[in-house]
C-alpha cells in the first residue's frame, strides 16, 4: 500500500457516511484496528467511546481546569491579602490585616471563575476552535453531520492511505457511500 | 421510561414520558430548527414583547429620571435605608439559581428530564442576573464615582475594597456567577448554533450562524473534550451557585440588626432561592410551551416533576421561616423579641407577613396534589403566588427588620413611590423581552442534547459494555 510519492496529496482524504451511531463506531474501531491514524468521525452528538475508539488518548482538559483552579485560588487570596495588608492597610473595627476568614468567600469565587475560564478556553484551543475554514465541509452531504448523519474522514496524509484500497475497505465497512474530500 | 402497566389508558396516574415518542434524529431536529428559522412568529409573542418593551422603556426614564435627580427619587431613607433596590437585587437573584440547578446540578444526577428544559432555564439565569446586577450598580445614584469601592482596579486614589466586607464578597460572587453561566450557555450553544448554520438557506443567517458556530464539526475528539469541559463546568457550577446565595444572605446575616442576624440564613436563602427560580422557569416554560407547540418535548412529566421541586424547596423554606420565630424567641434577647412581635402581629406591616405566608406556604400546598401538578392553569396560578412570595418575603426581611430598630425615636415609616415601582416593573420588561428574543433567535431547547434521549443514540462498545 506504500504510495510512490508522499508529499502534498492533492485531496483531503476520503469520508463515508454510515446510517446509524451503532455503524459509526463499530466502522470506527476496525478502521483503528487496521492501522490508521490520520482519522476523524462526525457526529451531530456525542457518542460515548467513539474518540477512544479512534485512539484518542488525550486528557488535557481536566489538568488544565485543576491548574485554572490553583491559579485563582492564589489570585484571589493574592489580591485580597496584598490589597489589605500590603498596599493600604486599614483598621476596620479592629479585625486584623490579614483577616483570613474574610479572605475566602473572594478567593473561591475567583477559583471557580479562573477554573471556568480554564476549562471553555482550553477546550476551544485544544479543539483548534474557532475555525473559519476545514475541508470536510466541502462534501456535500456533510451539513448533515449536524442532523441526523454520521460520517469518518481517513485523511490522505496517513501513511496507510491508498486512494482505491481505503475506498473498498470503507465500502467493506457497510458505508452508505465513500466520497472524496477536496482540500 | 415506559412502565406501562397498571394504569389504563387516559389514566392521569400513568407516567409520561420525557420525549412524546415517534421522533427520530431528522424529525427532532426539523421540529426544533422550525422555532427559529421561520418567517411566521406566533402573535402571542408579539403581544408579549409589545407588553415588554413598554416596561422595559418605563425603566429607561426612570432610570433617566434617577441618573438626574439622584436617589432621593425613591422612598427609602433613614431608617429604612436599603429597600426596592435590595429587595428586587434578591428577588431576580434568585431566580436566576433555578437555572443553574437544572443545568449542573441536575446533570450531575442524570437526570434525562432536565434536557429539554435547561438551555432556556440558562438564558433565564443570565437575564435575571442581569437585572439583578442592576440595583447594586443604581443604587449608588452616580454609579461611576463609586465603582472603585466595589471592583479592585488600580485607580487614582490607591484605594481598594474592604475585603471584609460582605459587599464585596457579594461583588465578587455575583460577577463570577453570571460569567460561568454565560460561558455554560455560550458552550451548550455551539453545536446548536452548527445545526442552524447547516439548516438555513437563507446566505445572511448562514454566515451569522457559521461565525456564533466558531466552525464546530461535531470531530470525535472536538466531542470528547467538549463532554470534559461541560461535564467539570457543571461541577464547578454547583458549588458556585450554592455560594452565590449564600453570599447574599450575609449581607444580612453578618450584620447586627436583629431579624437579620441568623445563622438559619445562608440555607435558607439557597432554598428560597430554588423555590423562586422553579417557579419562574414554570412560569416561563408554561406560554413559551404552548408558544411554540413544543409540549412533546417540554411534557407534563416536566411539568410534574418542577412542581415537585418548587413544593419541597417551598417547604424548605417555610422551615426556615419556622427557624428565625424560634431563633428570635428563643434568644431571649429583647430586641429579637420585639423584630418577631412586630413583624408577625403588631407592626404596621403584618399585614406583609401574612400575604407571604398565603403565597409562599398556603397555596402551593396544592400542589401535594398529582392531579393537580398535571393541571397547567393551576401549576401556572400557584407559580404566579410562589413569584409574588418570594418577592414579599424580602420585602418582610427588609423593611420589618429596619423600620423599628434600636432606638424608637428613629423609627419611621416606609413607602415606595411611583419610581420604585417602575424600576420594578422596567426590570420585569428588561427580563421579559431579553428571555422573549431569545426563544425567537436562538434554539431554546438543546438539540444536540435532546438527541440523546433519542434510544438510536445509544451504542454498545465494541468490547461490549453498554455506553452508560
Amino acid at each position: 500500500m506504500a504510495r510512490a510519492t508522499r508529499t502534498a496529496p492533492p485531496f483531503y482524504g476520503l469520508m463515508a457516511e454510515f446510517g446509524s451511531a451503532q455503524a459509526l463506531l463499530d466502522a470506527a474501531t476496525k478502521v483503528a484496528e487496521a492501522g490508521y491514524t490520520r482519522t476523524d468521525a462526525y457526529s451531530p452528538f456525542p457518542i460515548h467511546g467513539l474518540a477512544e475508539a479512534l485512539g484518542f488518548k488525550e486528557r488535557s482538559v481536566a489538568p488544565l481546569v485543576l491548574a485554572g483552579g490553583i491559579a485563582g485560588a492564589l489570585a484571589g487570596y493574592g489580591l485580597c491579602y496584598w490589597t489589605s495588608v500590603i498596599a493600604w492597610p486599614m483598621n476596620i473595627g479592629g479585625r486584623p490585616f490579614h483577616s483570613w476568614v474574610s479572605f475566602i468567600p473572594p478567593t473561591f469565587e475567583v477559583t471557580i471563575l479562573f477554573a471556568a475560564f480554564s476549562a471553555v478556553f482550553g477546550m476551544f484551543a485544544l479543539n483548534g476552535l474557532p475555525q473559519p475554514y476545514h475541508p470536510v465541509f466541502n462534501v456535500e452531504r456533510f451539513s448533515r453531520a449536524s442532523q441526523d448523519a454520521f460520517f469518518l474522514a481517513i485523511e490522505a496524509e496517513d501513511p496507510m492511505f491508498d486512494a482505491a484500497a481505503t475506498r473498498r475497505f470503507l465500502l467493506s465497512l457497510q458505508a452508505k457511500e465513500v466520497v472524496q474530500v477536496e482540500h | 421510561m415506559s412502565d406501562t402497566p397498571p394504569y389504563s389508558p387516559g389514566d392521569y396516574r400513568a407516567p409520561v414520558a420525557v420525549v412524546q415518542p415517534g421522533y427520530g434524529f431528522r424529525t427532532m431536529t426539523d421540529k426544533l430548527v422550525s422555532i427559529v428559522l421561520t418567517p411566521t412568529t406566533p402573535t402571542s409573542w408579539f403581544v408579549v414583547l409589545a407588553i415588554a418593551f413598554t416596561l422595559l422603556i418605563g425603566l429607561v426614564v426612570s432610570l433617566c429620571y434617577l441618573l438626574l435627580k439622584g436617589i432621593g427619587i425613591w422612598g427609602n431613607n433613614v431608617p429604612v435605608g436599603w429597600a426596592f433596590d435590595i429587595i428586587n437585587f434578591v428577588w431576580w437573584i434568585g431566580i436566576g439559581h433555578a437555572g443553574t440547578l437544572i443545568s449542573a446540578i441536575l446533570l450531575l444526577f442524570k437526570q434525562d428530564w432536565r434536557t429539554s428544559i435547561n438551555r432556556f432555564a440558562e438564558a433565564m439565569t443570565i437575564f435575571a442576573v442581569i437585572c439583578a446586577a442592576l440595583f447594586p450598580v443604581i443604587h449608588a445614584g452616580r454609579p461611576w464615582l463609586v465603582i472603585y469601592w466595589l471592583f479592585p482596579y488600580p485607580n487614582t486614589m490607591a484605594l481598594w475594597p474592604n475585603f471584609r466586607s460582605p459587599l464585596i464578597w457579594d461583588v465578587f460572587a455575583v460577577s463570577t456567577y453570571f460569567t460561568v453561566s454565560l460561558l455554560f450557555w455560550t458552550v451548550g450553544l455551539i453545536p446548536d448554533l452548527a445545526t442552524f448554520r447547516d439548516k438555513t438557506k437563507h446566505p445572511v443567517l448562514r454566515k451569522f450562524f457559521g461565525v456564533l458556530a466558531m466552525g464546530w464539526r461535531g470531530s470525535a475528539r472536538h466531542w470528547a473534550r467538549y463532554e470534559k469541559a461541560y461535564l467539570l463546568l457543571a461541577g464547578l457550577s454547583t458549588p458556585l451557585v450554592l455560594s452565590v446565595h449564600t453570599v447574599v444572605s450575609f449581607d444580612f446575616a453578618v450584620s447586627v440588626l436583629p431579624g437579620w442576624h441568623a445563622t438559619i440564613f445562608p440555607p435558607y436563602f439557597v432554598a428560597g432561592a430554588i423555590y423562586a427560580g422553579f417557579a419562574m422557569v414554570l412560569t416561563l416554560a408554561i406560554p413559551i410551551r404552548a408558544m411554540f407547540k413544543v409540549p412533546d418535548f417540554i411534557t407534563l412529566r416536566h411539568i410534574e416533576n418542577m412542581a415537585k421541586i418548587t413544593l419541597v424547596t417551598g417547604l424548605i423554606v417555610v422551615y426556615g421561616y419556622l427557624c428565625e420565630a424560634f431563633f428570635g424567641w428563643y434568644s431571649a434577647n429583647e430586641y429579637e423579641r420585639f423584630m418577631l412581635k412586630n413583624r408577625v402581629y403588631y407592626g404596621p406591616y403584618a399585614w406583609s407577613y401574612w400575604l407571604l405566608l398565603v403565597c409562599n406556604f398556603i397555596v402551593p400546598q396544592v400542589l401535594w396534589s398529582k392531579r393537580l401538578r398535571r393541571n397547567i392553569p393551576v401549576v401556572f396560578i400557584v407559580c404566579m403566588f410562589v413569584n409574588v412570595g418570594m418577592w414579599l418575603e424580602r420585602f418582610v426581611i427588609i423593611v420589618t427588620s429596619l423600620h423599628r430598630d434600636f432606638v424608637p425615636s428613629s423609627w419611621d415609616m416606609y413607602y415606595p413611590t411611583v419610581w420604585d415601582f417602575m424600576t420594578l416593573a422596567g426590570t420585569i420588561g428588561l427580563f421579559l423581552t431579553l428571555m422573549f428574543l431569545f426563544v425567537r433567535l436562538l434554539p431554546l431547547i438543546a438539540i444536540f442534547e435532546m438527541k440523546l434521549l433519542l434510544p438510536e443514540s445509544q451504542v454498545t462498545q465494541p468490547g461490549g459494555r453498554g455506553s452508560h
